[in-house]
């Protein structure tokens, strides 16, 4: 059984404009170990600048970040992906030419431990590593269930695959804290709930940290544990589901002026409330 | 061309000598002595073929089997099977038939309502599910099958929040087996000893066209004699490969990889996932394939949608040699006499197009392959002939043990399913009824003397419930079930399962329902593929956002109109037939769907229930009207149900006079 605990990220006042457009003002937010954190927010609240800020992507001009008890300004990204943050995009960021076990291969990029020259003849412990790497990935494409496109060409895919294999890449890494920047965005209701179930299973199975910015409410309202407000650059809420839905700052902020398109009473994914329900039983 | 049956005989004399071995447990101790290094079962998990040998085998089944009796299994108990084809699903049946018990397979996708009413008239005890899928299914229906007690899960995979009692891992229960069987050695051998092959082996239920499923019970003797009959027709032996992938509580299955793959020793393989099917069947290369026509169909339409990507020189190679493949592949295949240059080009054909075509869909080295499960359209049927693969029809079903006839090779006929095998009697009664006495004939419908009696008479004769009658060489031909054939208004034959399958045969097509008894003319409703149809409108750059609006489109319309005229054309060439061309149709809204018991779980056309729930537009197509409005509940895949409102076009079909030339089929696609 999870358990939710210390902080292990910790981003403390930060602040991040371009040029006179102020995209982050003072916010801190502090992710602790095997949670899931929803933000959210109307568009240009920042949150992507702020999962940007986390993996090292910008710099923030003011603030600082704390990951695993190293307090530090910056961080590049393949910094922050070496100490485990693995991210998803908004945009499909998939080498669309090259298979799913491909794309997902690269994934494990950061874990081979021999050059390139010994990949190239590919004998002895460079095989051995290969192999290794590959079973790792089959687990993988076991886990969110793309056996059946292992060896297509990733821009074959329909879009929601496509998001389903971007997941894989990220977990191939096996991150300790997963950023996925709105893993939703244009699936079906299908679509939607085999990703809901996937991130809960993620976070049951491997007690991974996990970020996400969604739009849907009734997605976030059900597999969050925590939710997090931004509005233009502030934090406005910050809390458990429940108490952000009827913070009257998050309602005047968001929630009230388009309460009809993202109301939180929208209809529920049920297999992820089944599997939600199931992942906070007793035990 | 294919080995005999004396050579079979000399290929695998065990299966032939040893009669001891009535029951499966006893034959799958025999081929674990016999070939204990050969596989047994084989399974695609992690991207790789697992192979477990009949040695191996027999280990599972007994650990499985000791693990069954500790959790309290007994003999007589019922143990339902759940799942995808796993080979532990398998073993699950090989364990609780070697404990005396009976196994009960149950349709994976069954929704709760059928699950529930196949448990709780089967008195099933104990259930393996093959993952949590399964297991909540079950838990929801616990309630209402108060026999039910234990669970087996073989799947941990989200499992692990699941505080059930009665809830248990098949790994776990395996272990405690296996502790059990090192204290008690003679144990498994003891039990597996006790059993007879009068014995029930197992309970099947049948979908049925009609009403509640009903439990076919089959003994050993039944199930391994018929099999054992059909291995010796054809020949098989212990190098077949086939792939597992049907349904497991299909007799078909049943038959094709449990029973003949105990029986004469060779591996079933499992394939990764159910959409992972056509890249394992290319990996596996199967010697032997049974298959229902909707998956040649399916191919088929996959094979057409992919040739109209390939550059125009491909296509018309392709064009050009299924040309040359349609006009000489069948006598080649049946090795009859052929002018050397059709020879020449079938050859040539078969290096450029045929011999890829069947690598890529894994149909090299097919040896045998049957078509079971319904009637298949004869342009499919000898399109897959003509390519040199010898696909064969069988008559059988659940109530025979399947065989009752095979056709032999060389004799192969589209619109026959060949003669009685072996130790089969078939006789048509005076109404046209297909009897048939046979040692695959079934013991009873469990709790069911009524239905019973009906198909089982004092006499011993066995009522199919299909028409059919032998023609001229002695091979039965089969026409429909014998209560759907009828009669147009002015006294014509009307076979609707006939004219169907001429329809299914387009790609675009994927079911159609005929309506023509007692009436003045035929009507169709009409399913179209999404695939198919989708793929050709986006060439045409139509856009559409939904299967419903799709069907609705004025070119979909045409598309399907240009179809049928077609097959009125064909159907105009057989002056029998000429009379029920297809006069009006319209394009359904949604797909038929097994989850709204318009199809059984094989997807057999259910055809009163569909009468009854589109009367409105029937009555629509009959009264002359241009469009019926419907409105019809459906069934999500979660169970909930919704209402679905629409308005449908209707069109009038051309008929074709009996005077024009009967064309090609295969040119529509």
């Amino acid at each position: 059984m999870r358990r939710i605990g210390e902080p292990v990220l910790i981003a403390d006042r930060i602040s991040l404009a371009f040029g006179g457009i102020v995209a982050l003002s003072e916010v801190s937010i502090a992710i602790r170990r095997s949670e899931i954190l929803a933000i959210i927010g109307p568009n240009g609240a920042g949150k992507t600048s702020m999962l940007n800020v986390i993996n090292g992507f910008y710099h923030p001009h003011a603030g600082s970040i704390t990951w695993k008890g190293v307090t530090r300004r910056r961080m590049r990204p393949y910094e922050a992906a070496a100490q485990g943050i693995a991210r998803t995009f908004q945009n499909v960021a998939l080498f669309k030419g090259m298979t799913t076990l491909d794309n997902i291969m690269t994934g494990r990029l950061l874990r081979m431990r021999r050059n390139f020259l010994w990949q190239a003849v590919y004998v002895g412990p460079a095989e051995r590593e290969e192999l290794a790497h590959r079973a790792h990935v089959e687990r993988i494409i076991d886990f969110l269930e793309i056996e059946a496109i292992r060896k297509t060409p990733v821009g074959r895919l329909p879009y929601g695959m496509q998001k389903r294999v971007e997941l894989a890449r990220a977990l191939a890494m096996e991150p300790e804290l997963l950023l996925l920047d709105e893993p939703m965005a244009g699936m079906n209701v299908e679509e939607k709930e085999d990703m809901c179930r996937f991130i809960l299973d993620v976070n049951d199975e491997f007690g991974t940290t996990i970020a996400l910015i969604e739009h849907d409410m009734g997605v976030v309202m059900d597999i969050s544990d925590r939710v997090i407000v931004l509005d233009y650059g502030r934090k406005i809420a910050d809390g458990p589901p429940g108490e952000v839905r009827t913070s009257p700052d998050v309602i005047a902020a968001y929630l009230g002026e388009e309460a009809a398109p993202h109301s939180p009473t929208a209809r529920v994914p049920s297999s992820s409330r089944n599997a939600r329900s199931a992942g906070r039983g007793p035990g | 061309m294919r080995r005999g049956v004396s050579l079979a005989a000399d290929d695998c004399p065990v299966s032939e000598a040893h009669d001891a071995a009535d029951t499966f447990p006893k034959l799958l101790l025999e081929q674990a002595r016999l070939r204990p290094d050969r596989p047994a079962s084989r399974e695609k998990d992690y991207g790789i073929w697992q192979s477990w040998s009949w040695a191996e085998v027999a280990a599972e089944v007994e650990a499985l089997a000791c693990g069954l009796l500790v959790m309290g299994f007994r003999r007589g108990d019922k143990l339902a099977i759940i799942g995808d084809n796993r080979p532990r699903l398998y073993w699950a049946i090989a364990a609780a038939q070697a404990l005396g018990g009976i196994p009960v397979p149950v349709y994976q996708d069954s929704i709760a309502e059928e699950l529930a009413f196949v448990l709780d008239h089967a008195e099933v005890r104990f259930a393996v599910a093959e993952d949590q899928e399964q297991v909540d299914k079950l838990i929801a229906v616990k309630e209402r099958c108060p026999r039910l007690e234990k669970m087996v899960f073989s799947d941990p995979r989200g499992m692990r929040h699941y505080r059930q009692p009665f809830l248990c891992d098949y790994e776990t229960l395996q272990a405690r087996g296996g502790e059990f069987a090192r204290s008690n050695l003679a144990f498994f051998r003891g039990e597996v000893a006790k059993g007879q092959g009068g014995d029930t082996a197992i309970i099947l239920y049948t979908s049925g066209t009609t009403g509640r499923p009903k439990g076919v019970v089959l003994s050993y003797d039944n199930i391994i004699t018929s099999a054992k009959n059909a291995i010796a027709f054809e020949g098989l032996t212990d190098r077949e490969e086939v792939l597992a992938y049907l349904p497991m509580a299909w007799i078909g299955e049943h038959i094709f990889s449990y029973a003949q793959a105990f029986c004469a020793g060779f591996c079933a393989s499992c394939p990764e996932s159910p959409a992972t099917v056509m890249g394992d069947l290319r990996e596996l290369g199967p010697t032997y394939l049974f298959a229902p026509p909707r998956i040649f169909e399916n191919i088929l339409t996959q094979v057409m949608i992919r040739m109209e990507d390939a550059g125009w020189v491909k296509r018309w190679l392709f064009h050009y040699f299924l040309g040359i493949a349609k006009r000489v592949g069948l006598p080649v295949l049946d090795r009859r006499r052929v002018p050397v240059i059709d020879r020449v080009l079938y050859w040539l054909g078969n290096m450029l197009v045929y011999g890829p075509l069947k690598n890529t869909l894994g149909l090299s080295r097919v040896r045998v392959a049957y078509t079971a499960g319904e009637a298949i359209g004869p342009d499919l049927f000898n399109f897959y002939r003509s390519l040199g693969i010898n696909l064969k029809q069988l008559y059988g079903m659940t109530e025979s043990s399947v065989f009752l006839c095979i056709q032999k090779d060389g004799a192969v006929k589209p619109d026959t399913v060949g003669l009685p095998i072996e130790d089969v009697e078939i006789r048509i009664a005076e109404d046209g009824e297909v009897l048939f006495r046979s040692p695959g004939a079934f013991q009873c419908y469990y709790k069911n003397p009524e239905a019973t009696a009906e198909a089982k008479r004092p006499d011993g004769w066995i009522h199919t419930g299909d028409s059919g009658f032998f023609d001229p060489d002695g091979q039965l031909k089969i026409l429909d079930r014998a209560r759907d054939v009828g009669r147009l208004d002015g006294g014509a034959l009307f076979a609707p399962k006939f004219i169907e399958n001429k329809l299914k045969f387009f790609p675009y097509i994927k079911e159609a329902v005929v309506f023509g008894d007692g009436r003045p003319f035929v009507a169709a409703l009409v399913n179209i593929d999404l695939e198919a149809v989708g793929d050709w409108a986006e060439r045409r750059n139509l856009a559409y956002g939904s299967y419903q609006e799709l069907a609705a489109e004025d070119a979909v319309y045409d598309l399907i109109e240009g179809c049928i005229e077609q097959a009125n054309r064909d159907l105009a060439a057989e002056p029998a037939l000429a009379p029920s061309q297809i006069r009006r149709f319209l394009i359904l809204h949604k797909e038929l769907d097994a989850d709204d018991g318009e199809l059984t779980r094989t997807r057999k056309v259910r055809r009163r229930i569909i009468a009854a729930r589109y009367q409105t537009l029937i009555d629509a197509l009959y009264l002359g009207r241009s469009s019926g409005r419907i409105e019809t509940e459906i069934t999500f895949e979660d169970g909930r149900t919704g209402r679905l409102r629409a308005e449908l076009a209707i069109r009038d079909v051309a008929m074709a006079s009996l005077a024009s030339a009967p064309l090609l089929l295969q040119e529509a696609s």
